[in-house]
């Protein structure tokens, strides 16, 4: 049967910038024929860095935006065509959690009117069990039941990022989109949500897309990675091969300029080149030609595709593909 | 350490809240060389930006202020209870310092040109002419390229590693001898990051600066450090060379810190969090700081504060279990 | 959390003061049938123009009628026009705002294109436009004020919007598949309240002063109904021999008005602090 529990094909999404009563808007092209799987119980990690279209992916997977092309297929289904009810069932498999603890719960509902709105709204449970659902969710993410009647700003941000699992967790989805879920905490609290989240998985099989420009954070949570850039993936593989043995240029850019608290960092500082270009006036060919320090002409002319090189790896660079004569996926 | 170029002590800082005066930084030593890279560690709560903004006289006032013993000096110059003109004069001129959001910390109104120029028309009195020419050297100096069309654009039309370039540039001008950085590349992607992070250390050799980098991610500060004070609920719990604090950390804090931090280099399977959250200001109790969230507390951590004592050759330690050096 | 907004209100003076003054006038009006001492619109010719005595409080008028009594039931009818007029303001021009800035797009634009036609009316200029049209009675004149009133609710109404649609915990509401509808009424409109109901507590004075001018100058509920704008009228054509019959209303009227300027301003300190980060 199928092991993937979700499947994207040549997915994109423009958005468009600047339009006025005579003049054409220009189009910000945030998302570019991307394709990949996430196998069930999972986790693929999104890394990339401002512009690279990283979160637009991501809620495109929900359609909270609305892709332009492509398939998106959930369990077997395709969601792309969808209509709001069919989708709304669709919904309870598959939720997502936010960055931001401050932004993410309504600051005028108490945590039980959160918790139960998604419980009453799609009729899962019995009036009766709705407390003591509740109750069962704060439990399962380290939360004291009688959090339940306070208010989000009573709260630390670790807190209401825990507030915000339990409320992705309580319609029992099978895919959890996670948007940077801690890189607003502090870093002595990350820890503790990341741990969470681990057990979380474990306990519930669940699959994950972990969307981070923390290099190490994807480390420790995924058991894949796609590094996007420029709306395009150009690299994916298992995380520890990816991040010990970059291959694409800017993988390895990358991955030289992550901090680690290692003191024989410190004479290790990379030199990097360039600015990460707008998305408004993309570089012809591979997107990452003009930082690239093995551009070849055939870089600025043609994007590579992203192809196959073997161990579950794959690259869009023609120097790396010519270096190891992969196949096209 | 008689060549050092900012030397702090007892500074503590309090603010108003509710109708009680809580501190913010309670007490911390330290000093920067010339030429020296003090990075100052701690998460929210730790009265690290508190304690920069100390140092350039902006605490905000009315609510907080700096307490009476608290000793900053710059040079050997007493900063604490110096009139406002005295400190304006200072500013920019000996003591500079960037922020975290270049955007909110650059005017928009203003040409990037302009800002740089801005301090060299106001310390050095330069005129017109001389200024600009002065700050297309600066802005050429930290790499933005076609300085001298770029420098009439505004910030808006720059990114975020450019705009903090210009900060930076704007922050040099006058050739300041201590530079404070809160969070300069916090905001910033990695690869910037890397450029920005290289840039302030080229500076910091061709300038003899000294610098105090804060900063909440450890990782940063293996990087550019020459030494780190760790700071936590506003007070000092390590003090050490860098790569002494990464090889053999000592407080229970930075123990715990490095425990938990996720690293791209490692398959580190077994995250340690540290449980609790970090303390707010007045919910501080008589004892460590840390010892509601310490795994190693004993009765004594609760009740009595432990003093920062030295602990080996350019090292010191504020916990009860860290004893003297044998 | 309605306590501590409760008690933030009645701390601060101005709010209080405010409060006070507000509903002394309120309670005024509502109790003016059983504590004025005199009906209305009783006539005394022989005791006509007479100034402040211990019989008439605030002296009597042109008809002999007692000032005191004409006031409080006047305040009645200013109260009951200012409130109607902004309840359905309130009510037509938040949902109008909401609408607009939910759906977004051409309707949006078309919507602010409107309000802004609206706002750009100076307030007294458009409820006379449509009394005028309309012909003066109770009813009209709620809706002429009303009318004046709907933009700024409108306006006060979208922008926070805007805004709240793209808020996270809004966007999570379209992940757990919950309805627009439900979206707008349960998660938009309970953050953009206090915003409203501050913009409610000024504009209110503002209806006052708008029904009084309207009444001044002849286009308010005719008499002999008393109304504080057409007792300031007819104090006017007097103003030299008996100035208490043009000085009581207005005082009536700054009064009423300031109270509820200062309550206003004391709702949205009490709003603001609410704790919403650390």
């Amino acid at each position: 049967m199928n092991q993937n529990i979700l499947a994207v094909e040549r997915l994109s999404k423009f958005f468009e910038v600047g339009g006025r009563l005579f003049r054409k808007p220009a189009r910000v092209q945030a998302v570019a024929d991307v394709s990949f799987t996430i196998g069930k119980r999972t986790s693929l990690g999104l890394v990339g860095e401002s512009g690279c279209g990283k979160s637009t992916l991501a809620r495109c997977l929900l359609r909270l935006v609305e892709p332009d092309a492509g398939r998106i297929v959930f369990e077997g289904q395709d969601l792309t065509d969808l209509d709001r009810a069919s989708m709304r069932a669709v919904r309870r498999l598959a939720q997502i959690i936010f960055q931001d603890p401050y932004a993410s719960l309504n600051p005028r509902r108490t945590v039980r009117q959160t918790l139960a709105e998604p419980l009453r709204v799609h009729g899962t449970v019995q009036e009766k069990d709705v407390d003591s659902r509740i109750e069962a969710a704060l439990e399962e993410v380290g939360l004291a039941a009688d959090f339940a009647s306070r208010y989000p700003h009573e709260f630390s941000g670790g807190q209401r990022q825990r507030i915000g699992i339990a409320r992705a967790l309580i319609l029992q989805p099978s895919l959890i989109v996670a948007d940077e879920p801690v890189s607003a905490l502090d870093v002595s609290v990350q820890a503790q949500v990341l741990k969470l989240l681990e057990r979380l998985r474990e306990r519930r099989g669940l699959s994950l897309l972990f969307v981070s420009h923390d290099l190490g954070v994807v480390r420790h949570v995924c058991d894949r990675v796609a590094v996007m850039y420029l709306g395009r993936i150009v690299e994916e593989g298992p995380v520890p091969e990816i991040f010990d043995r970059p291959l694409h240029p800017y993988t390895r850019v990358l991955r030289a300029a992550s901090p680690v608290p290692d003191p024989r960092a410190r004479f290790a500082l990379p030199r990097v080149v360039g600015e990460i270009p707008s998305a408004m006036n993309p570089p012809t060919g591979c997107a990452f030609h003009p930082r690239c320090p093995n551009a070849m002409p055939r870089c600025s002319q043609e994007a590579p595709a992203l192809t196959e090189m073997g161990g579950g790896r794959k690259v869009a660079c023609f120097l790396v593909q010519a270096a190891t004569a992969g196949t096209p996926s | 350490m008689t060549d050092a170029v900012l030397e702090i002590r007892k500074l503590a800082v309090e603010f108003h809240s509710g109708g009680q005066w809580h501190a913010a930084v309670r007490g911390i030593d330290l000093s920067i060389a010339q030429n020296e890279t003090l990075a100052v560690v701690g998460e929210s709560g730790s009265g690290k930006s508190m304690t920069a903004l100390s140092v350039m006289g902006l605490v905000p006032t009315p609510a907080g202020r700096i307490a009476p013993e608290s000793s900053i000096k710059l040079h050997g110059r007493e900063l604490v209870g110096l009139p406002e003109h005295e400190l304006d004069r200072i500013r920019g001129n000996r003591v500079a310092m960037i922020f975290q959001e270049p955007m909110t910390a650059l005017n928009p109104t203003m040409t990037v040109g302009a800002q740089v120029a801005e301090s060299l028309r106001v310390h050095r009195g330069f005129n017109g002419a001389q200024a600009s020419a002065e700050a297309l050297k600066m802005l050429d100096l930290v790499k933005v390229p076609s300085a001298g069309k770029r420098m009439k654009d505004y910030p808006h039309q720059f990114s975020g590693g450019m705009r903090q370039r210009v900060m930076i540039a704007m922050a040099l001008a006058c050739h300041p001898k201590l530079l404070l950085a809160d969070e300069p590349t916090t905001a910033l992607d990695v690869t910037i990051q890397a450029q920005v992070l290289s840039l302030i250390e080229d500076l910091k050799t061709e300038y003899g600066l000294a610098v105090m980098f804060i900063t909440h991610n450890l990782g940063v500060v293996a990087l550019i450090a020459d030494r780190v004070a760790v700071m936590y609920a506003g007070e000092i719990v390590e003090a050490a060379l860098a790569p002494d604090l990464f090889a053999r950390p000592r407080h229970p804090y930075t123990q715990a810190l490095l425990a938990s931090i996720p690293r791209v280099d490692r398959d580190l399977k077994m995250l340690e969090p540290i449980q609790g959250n970090v303390p707010t200001i007045g919910n501080l109790g008589a004892g460590c700081g840390f010892a509601s969230r310490c795994t190693h507390a004993q009765v004594r951590c609760h009740r009595e504060r432990p003093q920062l004592m030295p602990d080996g050759p350019a090292r010191a330690v504020r916990c009860w279990l860290v004893g003297p050096p044998p | 959390m309605t306590a501590g907004l409760i008690r933030r209100f009645w701390v601060n003076p101005t709010s209080l003061t405010g409060a006070l003054v507000v509903a002394a006038v309120v309670l005024a009006a509502i109790l003016a049938p059983w504590i004025s001492p005199f009906d209305p619109l009783e006539q005394d010719i022989a005791a006509r123009l007479t100034g402040p005595s211990p019989a008439h409080f605030l002296g009597t008028d042109t008809f002999g009628r007692d000032v005191l009594s004409r006031l409080m039931h006047a305040a009645r009818i200013s109260l009951v026009i200012g409130v109607a007029s902004i309840a359905i303001a309130m009510a037509m021009g938040s949902a109008i705002g909401i609408a607009a800035g939910y759906i977004g797009g051409k309707f949006d634009a078309c919507v602010t294109g409107l309000l802004d036609v609206l706002l750009s009316f100076p307030t007294l200029l458009l409820g006379l436009m449509v009394v005028a049209m309309m012909g003066p009675s109770m009813d009209n004149l709620i809706l002429a004020i009303a009318l004046t009133e709907l933009a700024p609710f409108a306006r006060v109404a979208r922008a926070p919007t805007i805004a709240l649609k793209d808020r996270e915990f809004v966007e999570a509401g379209r992940a757990l598949g919950f309805s627009d509808m439900r979206l707008v009424v349960v998660h938009i409109v309970p953050n953009l309240l206090s915003e409203v109901v501050v913009v409610a507590s000024l504009w209110l004075a503002t209806a006052i002063r708008t029904e009084s001018s309207l009444s001044f100058i002849g286009l308010g509920i005719k008499p002999p109904t008393p109304t504080w704008g057409g007792m300031i009228r007819e104090g006017f054509e007097n103003i030299m021999d008996a100035p208490w019959l043009a000085v009581a209303p207005s005082v009536a009227i700054l009064v009423t008005v300031l109270g509820l300027s200062l309550m206003g301003d004391g709702l949205r300190d009490a709003l603001d602090p609410k704790g919403q980060r650390d």
